[in-house]
Formats: structure tokens, sequence, C-alpha cells
């Protein structure tokens, strides 16, 4: 395999703060490879988009990386400069917020910020910017690019923003292209639109996609590879489909089973009892233990690292080959173990 | 699909979605509400500019049984949460009429009664609990507002029921709202609907706010409320997979207006109105069938200035002339179902 253009390495976020420190990323590692869509998929607070952030070194302070590293197409990046690290934010590693709006300069029209970044980026010429930047809107399903380029941003609909940050994000041909919830602030019909839109350009220019998200849908639309996240570890990574379809962590069960979908008749949703722990109180061991109905003794006291289990890796005790017994009577035993309580 | 129609030609009959075994509780009807967005009076004068008139809702009917949900979806401007607050009592209509239990909920005279059968279920279950209010004292504003009890003995116990009832403790109602997630807020939220003992509760956006797997457990909740408490729902929400889970009959509204009415069933089996079908292609294949799936064109339009005729023509694949010009009304297609499109109408789906 080549070099992948992202790979995290035991990446670990920390907030220092006065009750002590919390620690929003545990332990994250993974790789994306050149033109994949790598999905990192939970509910709000598994620090998905603190992974994300960290990523490409916008953590708010005092929030911090305390441990690992982040290698992009084989340089470390984590330990740069701000300045160096500042040029690699929209050259290499273009991005896509939630909010079109936050992410445009309002007193700007769009070409203006279109024609910047490229012109930061690369040597092009003012008319050859753009040039370019036209070329992009159009790319990005803006019609009358030519017409539009010296409009405001207010003046486009959230879809059609959407399509110019996607073209910002891309102005300068990145070859990763982190996306935190990009459709999330968008209606159904537009969302589909956006995500095809955003799957198309990266797959013709060869960027590979980081795509955040809460919503598992567009997870199963758009991605090659899922990493499922909870309380900032890596619950579950691996093929989408696997995932998807035949989940291995008891979490990623649950979650799938809860999600209403078009395809089931009416029936009662399968419910996760309780709710995600705050990041102050992390439970010892596997931090789903108490919500989980195949919890057993290893499970409070060791936390599990992600380990291989067919294509996929999974953090649970149940795949790990050296409990002895095969999946299913560990799950049996499992069973039995939680009853008495 | 060939829709079957009572009558191909016009005039049609106007339909109306009733089911003749069940008792009605809530009747709407030809309900319209228009904003006025215009900028002030002096900039008007100064700009010579119109008054500027937003039609949110145009002529929307429905009837909702006892026990039974029905849904209203639709996407961002297509007028679902004016309807809901019409409906609850919140906001006046421009014009139709809203009729509780065969009470006209704006013709004047005394609606108390009316009114503690009635209770709403918001959306972002943080904007919409005091947090300088302990939860118990949330949880008894609908009692003590509307008198039901001014017991104070018998107003905390009944607290304390609620609280049990929706899944929390008693002694949950000494805490604050921050105290609680997200999925506890909405079930105190709930609690506090439920304490005038009402009939008919209005869900606008119950679950939007919240996680998958929280989502999870207030549906299936509110489903175990219903059969345990009789309870009537119009249920607002944006999202078609929730709304099959939780509905009887389903409304599809786009730009103010209601252009499908059926069974759930027949909505998710069989749609006929375009933007149904537009609408239900654009849900993400989560079971990854290889469902066939048509792109979605084009962007809901401004509503202050929407299109002529049919405002759902200049996205839809069947538009022909006559959808510029006229406006469908609503049309019987079938048993308990009506669908407001001339494509339909003259069977060319």
């Amino acid at each position: 395999m080549s070099t992948p253009v992202l790979s995290v390495r035991n990446l670990r976020v920390e907030f220092p703060t006065r009750r002590g420190t919390l620690v929003a990323v545990d332990d994250v590692s993974f790789d994306i490879a050149p033109g994949e869509v790598l999905g990192v998929v939970g509910e709000s607070g598994a620090g998905k988009s603190m992974t994300g952030t960290a990523v490409i070194g916008l953590l708010e302070p005092p929030g911090h990386i305390a441990g690992g590293q982040v290698w992009l197409q084989g340089e470390r990046i984590d330990t740069l400069p701000p300045e160096k690290m500042r040029r690699v934010r929209g050259k290499r590693i273009g991005m896509v917020f939630q909010d079109p709006l936050t992410s445009l300069n309002p007193l700007y029209r769009v070409g203006e910020q279109l024609i910047e970044t490229i012109r930061t980026h690369t040597d092009a010429s003012p008319a050859e910017a753009r040039k370019r930047s036209i070329g992009l809107l159009e790319a990005a399903g803006i019609q009358g690019a030519a017409r539009r380029i010296d409009s405001y941003p207010h003046e486009f609909s959230g879809g059609m923003r959407q399509r110019v940050v996607i073209a910002l994000a891309l102005a300068a041909e990145p070859d990763l292209i982190i996306a935190d919830e990009p459709t999330t602030a968008l209606d159904v019909s537009i969302q589909a639109q956006i995500i095809q839109l955003l799957k198309t350009l990266c797959r013709e220019r060869g960027a590979a996609i980081m795509l955040i998200t809460h919503d598992m849908g567009v997870i199963a639309e758009t991605a090659d590879r899922v990493a499922v996240m909870y309380a900032g570890r890596i619950a579950e990574i691996g093929p989408v489909r696997d995932v998807v379809q035949r989940p291995q962590h008891p979490y990623t069960k649950g979650l799938m089973g809860s999600i209403p979908t078009l395809e089931m008749d009416g029936g009662r949703l399968l419910q996760i009892p309780g709710s995600m722990p705050r990041l102050t109180a992390i439970p010892n061991g596997c931090a789903f233990h108490p919500r989980c109905d195949f919890v057993f003794d290893r499970c409070r006291t060791e936390r599990p690292n992600p380990m291989p289990s067919g294509a996929s890796a999974v953090a649970c005790w149940l795949a790990d080959p050296k409990n002895g017994s095969p999946r299913v009577d560990r799950e049996a035993t499992a069973a039995q173990a939680k009853s008495p309580t | 699909m060939t829709p079957t129609l009572t009558q191909p030609a016009a005039p049609a009959p106007r339909a109306t979605a009733v089911d003749v075994d069940a008792a009605e509780l809530v009747r709407v009807r030809d309900l319209s509400r228009v904003f006025d967005v215009s900028k002030p009076w002096l900039n008007r004068m100064i700009e010579r500019e119109p008054r500027k008139l937003l039609k949110a809702v145009s002529d929307v009917s429905f009837s909702i049984n006892k026990r039974e949900t029905l849904a209203l979806v639709g996407e961002s401007g297509s007028g679902k949460s004016t309807v809901a607050k019409m409906v609850v009592g919140l906001l006046r209509p421009t014009s139709g009429q809203v009729r509780i239990d065969g009470l006209d909920m704006w013709a004047g005279g005394d609606l108390t009664a009316l009114r503690r059968r009635i209770q709403m279920i918001f959306q972002d279950p943080y904007a919409s609990l005091n947090p300088r209010w302990r939860v118990d004292a949330i949880i008894a504003d609908p009692i003590v507002a509307f008198g039901i009890s001014t017991d104070r003995a018998e107003i905390e116990h009944r607290v304390g029921e609620l609280l049990r009832l929706v899944g929390l403790d008693p002694l949950d109602g000494r805490k604050y709202p921050h105290e609680f997630s997200g999925g506890q807020r909405q079930r105190i939220c709930i609690a506090r609907a439920l304490s005038s003992n009402p009939e008919f509760l209005v869900c606008d956006e119950p679950t939007s706010a919240l996680d998958v797997s929280v989502q999870a457990q207030i549906l299936n909740f509110m489903r175990d409320l219903q059969d345990q408490l009789g309870l009537t729902y119009l249920f607002i929400s944006h999202n078609l997979a929730v709304v099959r889970h939780m509905a009887n009959r389903i409304g599809v509204m786009y730009l103010g207006r209601v252009v499908e009415l059926a069974p759930t069933q027949d909505i998710f089996r069989q749609p006929q109105h375009p933007y149904t079908r537009m609408l239900l292609d654009a849900v993400p294949d989560l079971a990854m069938s290889g469902r066939p799936r048509k792109m979605v064109e084009g962007e809901i339009p401004n509503p202050i200035d929407p299109p002529t005729g049919c405002t759902f023509h200049p996205r839809c694949p069947l538009a022909f002339d006559r959808c510029k010009r006229e406006v469908p009304i609503a049309l019987k297609t079938g048993f308990d179902r009506s669908v407001a499109c001339h494509a339909v109408e003259e069977a060319r789906g």
C-alpha cells in the first residue's frame, strides 16, 4: 500500500481545567489512504470534531495535543510551528465546516475570497486566479459562475454557500479535505446534492476526505471506511459495509439499531440505556461498560484497544482471541455473568 | 403506479381524509397565515417599496382522530411549525378554522377548559426550560396556571408521579435543568406537557436536537405513552424515517401547502406527489440496499416570492404548462389519501 495521506498515531487531546484534566481524545489512531473517504461518526461529546481540529492544529487553548503524532504524507505536522502549520492548512488540507456562513467572510465578495486563497498558496497571477475561481465555482455546481463570482455570501442560499465553501476548500488543490458536519445545517434534499458534489470533486482531484458527522446515513452513502467514536476513543473502525451491516462493537450495534430507517416497519427501535458519559466522569475500564449488555469483569477494569477482527478493528474484549472461547460463548457467559446484578 | 381518481375531470371534490369509524379530535380547515415582512413605514415611503407579505401557510386542511398520530413533514420554510403554533393556539391564523373536539380555537369565548387539554413539546430542550426554575416548579407550572390544584401536597405528589412516569426520580425535582442531559431534559418537557392531563400533544421536532441513541429512547417512550394514556399526537418533523416510525398518517408540506396526505404505509409504499418521491429519494440509504435513487434538483424557492401555479413546478420532473398557471387543489386519490398535483390528476405520474 502507498503511504497514507494522513496518519494519526495514539493522538491524545487534553483540556486542563480547575477540576483536573479532561481527556477529550484518547489514544486515537487511524490512516487515510490517497483518495479514500474515512467517515468519523459518533454522538455529541464523542470527540470526533476534536480529532479533526487537532489534526489541522486549530485546537482552542487550553486544549492541546498531549500525546501522539499526526503525519501528513510522511511529514510530521503536529509539531510544526504555527507559521508553518498555517501554510499546510488551506494548501495541503482543505476544510469544510458545518455552517457555511461562518466560513465565509460576509464583507468580501465570494470571488475575492477564492482569489486570495489561490494566490496565497500558488503563484497564479490575478487573472489566472480569477479564471480558476470561476472554474471551481462551476465545478461546484454554481450556475452563471462568471456572474455570481462577484456576489457576497449573503446573496447565496444555504446550499449554494456550502458549494462555495467546498470550492474554497479545493482552491489550492489539497490532498486532504476535512469536512466537519458539512450537511448538518442543510435540508435533506440539499444534503444529498452536497455530499454527491463533495465526493465527485474529491474523486476527480484525488483528494482524500475525513468526513466527520453524527449522521450514519451520510456515512453509509459516502465513506469507504468508518471510525465509530465513543467517549474520546475509537470503538470500531473498518470498511463501511462491515460496520453498517455487521457491526461488532456493542455500541455500534446499539447505535445502528437505534436509527429509524425507511425499510423498517414501525417496530420498536433498539435502545441503548443511559447516555454517553461526560468527560469529567469517564468510567474505568471500557468506557461503554455501564451501558453494555455483554459486560464482564475484564471490561470494568481493563481498557480495550482496537484489535483486529475480520476486516475491522474493534475495541472490545469480546473481540479478543485471547479470551479463549469463541465469540458466541463469550456473549452467552457475559449475559449470564450480568444476570445476578 | 397509476393513481385511482374518483373523478378524473374537474370539478373534483375536495379531499377529506376522515376515517368514519374513529372519533375525530382535531379538525383544521383551510388554515392560512400571512406574515407581514415589509420594512418599516418610513423606509417604505422613502424607498417607494410596496408591502411585502409572506404566505407561510396556505389553505391547509386535515383532521386527526383520537389516539392517532398525524405527522407533518417538510423541509425548512414549508410552514409545518407555523401550522403547529396555530393548532396549539399560540399564533392567530389569518383565515381558516381550528376545531378541537368541536370547539373553535380562534372564535373567541372562554377556552381555558379546552387549552388544558392541549400541550406542546418543543424542539430544543435547552431553550424550552427556564434555567432559573427548579424542575418540580417547571412541571407544576401548568397545574398552577390552569388552577387544576392549589393544594401543595397534592401538586408535589402529582409532580413526583410525573417524574416517575417519564423515567426520572422524584428527587430530581429539586434539581435545575442544567443538571440534566438533553434526553432527560426532553423527558422533563414531556412531564410538564403531561401535567395538565392533556389529550392532545403537539410535538414540534421533539427529537431533532438529540443524538440518535437518545432519540430512540424518546421516540419509543412517546409511543408507549400514547398507548398508556390514549394520547393524540400532531408530530412535526423533517425526518421521514422518524415519521415513519411514529405516525399513522402523514401530511407532506411544501412551501405552506399540504401536497400529499395519506396513511403512513401508502406514503412509503406508493408515494404519489413528485415532491414526496423526491423527499424519499433524498433519504440516505442506510441499509445499503442499493435502492435506486434519483438526484434531487434545485432548492426550495424563497417563500416571499413563490413560483406561480404549483409552487413545486420549477423542481418537478413532471411539470407542464398547467402547473405554471394553476394551483392544484387536493384531490382524493384513494381511501383516506389525497394529493395536490396536476400530473397525478391527469395520470401522467
